[in-house]
């Protein structure tokens, strides 16, 4: 890794992040940074708190400390709403399509925080099976492969620059993962800035640029997407596959 | 004269009128019930005192000199903020809890606005006269039709079918439905969800108190005229299904025409006929007629 890449400041920094749910402490320190524009993984065993990361970023867990830095911006006291208002979107593993709302009120429904976001049409080239959902009568009745790329299509008009992707492959089948990975290339290629939650490595290792590891509420290892081979064995033993 | 069913249609076209009016109010507050339990989780039970609060803040409004037409935009936005503050001070506290906590703390809260309302105005009844524009009436023929009575119905209708519109057709609309499923992750989209449940209780509220203006000329402004009503609201409620929107309208209207009609065929059980739906609508379908289980 160059000195250079390593000088520039991140996009977003987080130090010492500790989290919990009520009286379950789950994060123990994490501290992680994701420059712009790049793609960075999160992996790790179940519970070994990636979700909680995510979510702690957002400002959506109960109770956090440490620093959480998006564009020099201090997080760790801010409401999610005012967050996602500087430009984080969050993409959660359960989807969160609601089953009140249309199709495309599920799609207009995140308000745009900046300018930028993708119009349309651009979603629409990234998603050609949503168009043809539009009238749909409710979001919850599409396939969970499409509930996927709705989940994801509706945080990308909003002008977020820093999109968190919980588990986006999970549940899913091949062919739709090959396309939420080609998705995920397209967007880094449109200057967003990706932080991913991954069991399935192989599929991480077709978009990440960096892997952080956790286990215990804390980073044990960390490396780029060119040392993966040379790491697979510890992968290996870190996720118990 | 035509008679139905040995009934002179003045009796049943007048009981049927009734019934509409009765219908109006049950389906103003059913509705503002509906509303608030969607999004805040609590049963209202100050509903009914807030519909008094309604009526008489017209009433206190009047000796200022200010008169129906502005108490019906004036009242409900009064007693609205009383309930912003009553959601700020006490409400946002329940949300995590059992819906009975806040279930009993509204009724300790109604139980102290009657309580002191009727310390200080007496249960005798205050006079609040009908807007010199609506009184008389027209004779249509088979009735004679009181010009505020239509009003009260028509305007209702307006009231209800307008926040139908604005929750199921509207942006505004899609972020109260989709905060009422997932108010986290709405609020994880940049919407100041604490913020739209405070005012939705505001607007709940203002629905009671709006209905409380229209019924001031009606009924004698009385500290307990809502304690009376809000048993048969809940039961209308119950009847459609809690948190349904269409299913509260529906059933207001639907349950007072049931409940003018008994009246007519069968007066004995005009008094308990919407609790004989309410159980049989509970043993067939406990979620209600509109309403979803989960």
């Amino acid at each position: 890794m160059s000195v250079m890449l390593d000088r520039a400041a991140p996009l977003l920094a987080v130090e010492k992040l500790e989290a919990w749910y009520g009286e379950s402490h789950i994060l123990h320190g994490a501290t992680f940074d994701v420059r712009e524009g790049e793609v960075v993984t999160l992996l790790g065993r179940n519970g070994a708190g990636k979700t909680t990361t995510l979510k702690s970023v957002m400002g959506i867990v109960g109770k956090r400390s440490g620093s959480v830095a998006f564009g020099g911006q201090e997080l760790i006291r801010m409401s999610s709403n005012d967050i996602a208002r500087l430009g984080v979107a969050f993409c959660p593993e359960e989807r969160g399509i609601f089953a009140s709302l249309d199709v495309e009120e599920n799609l207009l429904l995140p308000p745009v925080v900046r300018a930028g976001g993708l119009p349309l049409d651009r979603i629409f080239d990234l998603f050609p099976n949503l168009k043809e959902r539009l009238g749909s009568s409710q979001g919850t009745k599409l396939s969970g492969g499409e509930q996927q790329m709705l989940a994801i299509a509706r945080i990308l008009r909003t002008g977020a620059r820093l999109l968190l992707l919980d588990e986006p492959t999970e549940g899913l089948a091949p062919v739709i993962i090959q396309q939420i990975g080609k998705t995920i290339r397209a967007l880094k290629e449109q200057g967003f800035t990706i932080l991913l939650v991954e069991q399935n490595f192989r599929f991480a290792s077709t978009v990440a640029d960096r892997y952080y590891v956790m286990e215990h509420g804390r980073i044990i290892d960390r490396f780029a997407n060119s040392e993966l081979d040379a790491n697979l064995d510890k992968l290996h033993d870190y996720l118990g596959v | 004269m035509f008679e139905l069913l040995g009934i002179p249609p003045q009796a049943l076209f007048g009981q049927l009128l009734l019934g509409l009016i009765n219908g109006s109010f049950y389906a103003l507050l059913s509705l503002g019930l509906a509303v608030i339990f969607g999004m805040l989780n609590i049963i209202n039970f100050a509903h009914g005192a807030q519909y008094m609060m309604g009526a008489f803040t017209a009433f206190f409004l009047l000796q200022f000199g200010i008169g129906y037409w502005p108490a019906l935009i004036i009242a409900p936005i009064i007693v609205g903020i009383t309930g912003i503050v009553i959601e700020r001070l006490f409400l946002q506290r329940l949300y995590q809890l059992d819906h009975l906590y806040g279930l009993l703390l509204t009724f300790g809260l109604a139980l102290i606005i009657q309580g002191l309302f009727r310390h200080q105005y007496g249960s005798s009844g205050l006079p609040y006269s009908m807007p010199a524009q609506l009184s008389g009436g027209h004779n249509l023929g088979f009735m004679f039709l009181p010009n505020y009575r239509g009003w009260v119905v028509v305007l209702s209708l307006i009231v209800c079918f307008g926040t139908w519109f604005v929750i199921e057709k509207t942006k505004l609309g899609a972020y109260l439905r989709a905060a009422t499923e997932n108010p986290t992750l709405v609020r994880a989209f940049g919407i100041n969800v604490p913020r739209m449940i405070t005012l939705t209780y505001g607007f709940g509220v203002g629905l009671a108190a709006l209905a409380g203006v229209m019924a001031a000329p009606i009924y004698a402004v009385n500290p307990l005229m809502g304690a009376d009503l809000i048993i048969v609201v809940f039961a209308v409620v119950v009847i459609g299904g809690m948190g349904s929107i269409m299913g509260a309208i529906v059933t207001g209207f639907g349950l007072g025409v049931i409940e003018g009609l008994t009246k007519v065929f069968f007066p004995e059980a005009s008094n308990t006929v919407i609790f004989v739906i309410m159980a049989i609508v509970l043993l067939l379908r406990p979620a209600g007629l509109f309403g979803r289980a989960n």
